[in-house]
């Protein structure tokens, strides 16, 4: 492969001493303005373009605007579901990102240096230690230009050559993410890209590797059908809603909920809808219920402190019995709390966050693709049970990049049109022998008696009412139509032993390193199986049965163990099924579950001495040599 | 459990709306409170208008006069403390055909909503908003109100209140409202011709009337009733006859002559203060906003639309 701009590029097909890998994992650690996250985002987009390697990606983001930065890539081919717990190569641009994160590489493993900044311990001999000039190379290739813009193309430029990336692509990719700007913009990219896709021909004798066509269990992965996309959990959250016939939506930014907001403020006016940006988060979820009740099943989110300042609202809205979905990028709390950083400590608060009893619908997506479809999914619940929906999605989540199939558009679109039909004379907003379908405003009631929508208890007709009787009726009204939903939810994805000696449990963005974990369980000889679930609330059937059939039942959420010891979905099960096999493995670093938490977590708690022997082994790096 | 009386023959699409169509709930105030005034002019109003019956919203928050919206047949609703003005932003921002009424308390509107009346006023959302100020907490039973006199004895400061009211015209005129008007519960058909001005109002209009409650603060605005000796002064606006006289007579379009009116001593004027007819909406502003998006997308489908996106995002 050559690189495109420059023949007197050295190099053709990968060395011959190329080692086949299945996976890797790279971290880049250094400032957010050096652009690191846009290596990662032309990985993404590259995976999402090519046949045979499937690769997935995750960021950790800055904790401070402008301060260190990290981004760790996971390439590989077959099934990759998270993003590995530690790394195979770690590139360094300062000595801070050296010194903070020369942990995370695994033995063996390879360290790339910017021989300008770092100057890393001679000691340390675990590593392959690989220097190079990163910035002055950067800055010879662009032009002398004193600034170094542009280091991020050049370890690109590296990368593609040691990993043996198909370049054309890469260079169609730069091209598109440049090619509005000025020419020069591009050919200094294209520049530093070559300059660092020639280094390592001249300077390194046997680091070159090359994905196998094949996962590691030796299938070739199977060629996707419909074409990849490459999008983060929030942007395909914000598609995922258009898609489900939402126009309308309002909200006040917070971290790390504000780019759902930014997106929807930008396309809806495109379909004839409208985001608007309120003074506060209680105005934010007030004018998204006025847009509902005008027949426009509206959208508002947040994080949750903003999610604390809603439950007023949403109160009046599972009495007033109002759609609306709700979108909560769950991060670090209480209070301000870790605010880029991932929790699911905020559960109980998406079920029972108000006053009173407020039945409603929480529904939690697996990954970055579940984004987009169970925003639909929270659309058509909405609107057949006139209820609010809320989604817990997360930090990790939100700002993740993953590739997926592109989806088949033109099945999912719902079309948004308010129903402002007149109503026929006996039309009642709230019937006690039927689910609540508003006539909104703007439609005609031929009665010419005009409903009241109300937070007060009321009769039929919206009117307020103190009988005790019509309260016990009316409560339960808004209780049984939680209860028909349930009813219809499919089971929950199971995977692995169907029995055994322990089910592992998850719910939002832990279903890809539990899967993995699974593997590694099963592989020492544990029968087990994993059960994702999706619909957090109300909890689909048949669980108890599902529970009875293993010894134990862990389930690895990210929260804290509470005072009773289980996390809050581990309760949630515990008080839904009364079975107390159900045991949970919590934590609360502010990071995703990696996979050998989650194993270790389950043997302690089924006391397996062959699974407590594989966790304290640390695998050595796929990139060792050997 | 109270229902609306039955309407026997429902009316024709198209027949003039009458206060017999109009009529919903009976009325939950207190005997002699002034709300029930403000509800008979609120029919004079809407017959005069004669909207399409399923396009008139009445709206409202918590407190006394926030029951209004079960007293009036039109679509309506009943929400949280404070936070009608947001709602109704959204009513009138997703539906341009509707005509939106919101009601509401000085409690509702000055104090725990106090924001959302200073945002909703500064955007110019198109919807009338009147506030019925009877300067107490009502329906919590004698609690100092945000607008409360200065030595009001409530049961909340039964030494009597030293906190500084607000001055609701002042207080509007600063957020940015584009028509702010004041009257008085005793006056049907002054509160009439203001709130017909207000509704007929292109962007967000206020009409703030003094409202007595009988029970917790009699007597509150005896100062502008003259059959208890006090003295009902309207402003008089300028007609633009080049007269002597009329150089005189306040120009509604005049922010600063608005505000020197506001901060007239106890009990002040009646009528309109300010008028700006030239302020974009936030719903022209909106409309705009999309019709541009649209231009440059050529009115594609939404289908077509999402599709593109989705090819870029490969």
């Amino acid at each position: 492969m050559v690189s495109p701009n420059s023949p007197e590029t050295p190099g053709g097909a990968a060395p011959a001493s190329a080692r086949s890998i299945n996976d890797v994992v790279i971290r880049l650690a250094g400032n957010s303005q050096d652009g690191i996250q846009s290596i990662g985002g032309f990985l993404a987009r590259l995976a999402g373009r090519s046949d045979q390697d499937v690769m997935t990606y995750m960021t950790i983001p800055s904790t401070i605007s402008g301060g260190p930065s990290i981004f760790q890539v996971r390439m590989g081919t077959g099934d990759i579901l998270s993003a590995g717990d530690r790394a195979d190569m770690l590139v360094a641009f300062y000595q801070h990102s050296y010194e903070a994160h020369i942990g995370s590489l695994r033995p063996g493993g390879v360290l790339i240096y910017d021989s300008d900044h770092v100057k890393p311990n001679a000691e340390d001999n675990r590593f392959t230690n690989v220097a190079v000039p990163i910035t002055t190379g950067t800055v010879e290739a662009v032009g002398g230009t004193s600034k170094d813009k542009g280091k991020n193309i050049y370890v690109l430029g590296l990368l593609a050559r040691i990993f043996d990336l198909e370049v054309p692509k890469l260079a169609a990719l730069i091209k598109e993410r440049f090619g509005g700007k000025n020419e020069d913009i591009v050919r200094n990219a294209m520049l530093a890209f070559d300059a660092g896709y020639a280094w390592p021909q001249n300077n390194l004798r046997d680091l070159f590797y090359r994905f196998e066509a094949v996962d590691q269990h030796g299938q070739a992965p199977a060629p996707s059908p419909r074409p990849q996309v490459t999008l983060d959990g929030n942007t395909a959250m914000a598609y995922g809603l258009i898609a489900g016939g939402v126009r309308h939506g309002a909200g006040y930014p917070i971290t790390p909920w504000s780019s759902i907001m930014e997106i929807l403020r930008s396309e809806l006016p495109k379909y004839g809808g409208m985001f608007l940006q309120c003074e506060d988060e209680i105005a934010a979820v007030s004018t998204a219920l006025g847009f509902s009740y005008t027949g426009q099943l509206a959208i508002t989110g947040s994080a949750g402190p903003g999610l604390s300042l809603k439950m007023e609202a949403l109160g009046w809205a599972t009495m007033a019995e109002m759609p609306i979905i709700v979108v909560n990028v769950q991060r670090g709390g209480p209070s301000t709390g870790m605010p880029t950083n991932v929790e699911q400590s905020d559960l109980m608060q998406a079920i029972y966050g108000s006053h009173g009893d407020t039945p409603r619908v929480v529904l939690a997506p697996k990954n970055v693709e579940d984004c987009f479809y169970i925003a639909i999914e929270a659309a058509r619940i909405a609107r057949a049970y006139s209820t609010p929906v809320l989604i817990l999605t997360d930090q990790g989540l939100s700002s993740r990049i993953e590739a997926f199939d592109e989806p088949d558009l033109p099945k999912l679109m719902v079309d948004p049109k308010p129903d402002l039909a007149e109503r026929p004379a006996d039309f009642k907003p709230y019937p006690l022998d039927a689910v609540t379908r508003h006539a909104p405003a703007g439609s005609r009631v031929a009665s010419g008696k005009y409903p009241v929508v109300t937070g007060l208890e009321h009769d039929e007709m919206g009117h307020p009412t103190g009988s005790p009787k019509l309260h016990a009726q009316m409560n339960a009204k808004r209780r049984e139509k939680i209860k028909a939903l349930a009813a219809t939810l499919p089971a929950p994805e199971l995977t692995g032993d169907s029995a055994g000696e322990v089910l592992l449990v998850t719910w939002g963005s832990n279903w890809g390193p539990a899967r993995e974990a699974l593997v590694r369980i099963r592989a020492a000889g544990v029968k087990a199986g994993h059960l994702h679930v999706r619909h957090v609330h109300p909890l689909p059937h048949g669980l108890e049965q599902t529970f009875a059939r293993y010894h134990k039942v862990v389930v690895a959420e990210l929260n804290d163990e509470g005072v009773y010891g289980f996390g809050q979905f581990t309760m949630m099960l515990r008080a839904r099924c009364a079975m107390p096999h159900i045991v949970s493995v919590t934590k609360t670093d502010g990071l995703t579950f990696k996979v050998s938490e989650i194993v270790a977590g389950v043997a302690k708690h089924i006391e397996s001495t062959a699974l407590e022997a594989t966790v304290g082994t640390a695998r050595s790096s796929a990139l060792a040599r050997g | 459990m109270s229902s609306a009386p039955a309407v026997a023959t429902p009316p024709a699409p198209g027949a003039p709306l009458t206060k017999k169509v109009l009529t919903a709930d009976h009325p939950t105030w207190c005997p002699g409170c002034g709300d029930f005034a403000v509800l008979a002019s609120f029919y004079r109003v809407l017959e005069k208008l004669n909207y399409p019956h399923e396009k008139i919203v009445t709206f409202a928050g918590i407190g006394c006069s926030s029951r209004f919206p079960y007293f009036v047949n039109t679509h309506g609703g009943h929400f949280i403390h404070g936070r009608a003005l947001p709602f109704a932003a959204g009513i009138s921002l997703g539906n341009d055909d509707l005509h939106v009424f919101v009601f509401g308390g000085d409690g509702d509107g000055f104090s725990i909503g106090g924001n959302h009346l200073v945002h909703t006023a500064r955007k110019n959302v198109n919807l009338t908003y009147v506030i019925m100020d009877n300067s107490v907490y009502g329906l919590t039973k004698k609690q100092t109100s945000p607008t409360s006199p200065i030595g009001f004895k409530s049961k909340t400061d039964p030494w009597g209140a030293f906190d500084q009211p607000i001055n609701p015209m002042r207080t509007l005129l600063n957020s940015g409202a584009t028509f702010v008007a004041r009257s008085h519960a005793t006056q049907v058909n002054h509160m009439t011709e203001m709130m017909l001005r207000a509704a007929k109002h292109p962007g967000f209009s206020v009409v703030e009337i003094l409202s007595e409650c009988v029970e917790f603060f009699e007597g509150a605005f005896d100062a502008a009733v003259p059959r208890k000796g006090g003295t009902f002064t309207l402003i008089e606006e300028k007609k633009n006859d080049g007269s002597p006289e009329d150089a005189a007579r306040h120009d509604p379009a005049d922010e600063v002559a608005a505000f020197k009116l506001a901060g007239q001593a106890w009990p002040g004027a009646f009528g309109v203060f300010y008028e700006n007819k030239a302020r974009k909406t936030k719903n022209a502003l909106e409309a705009e906003v999309s019709a541009k998006a649209r231009e440059k997308t050529k009115g594609a489908a939404d289908l077509a639309l999402l599709q593109s996106t989705f090819s870029k995002l490969r």
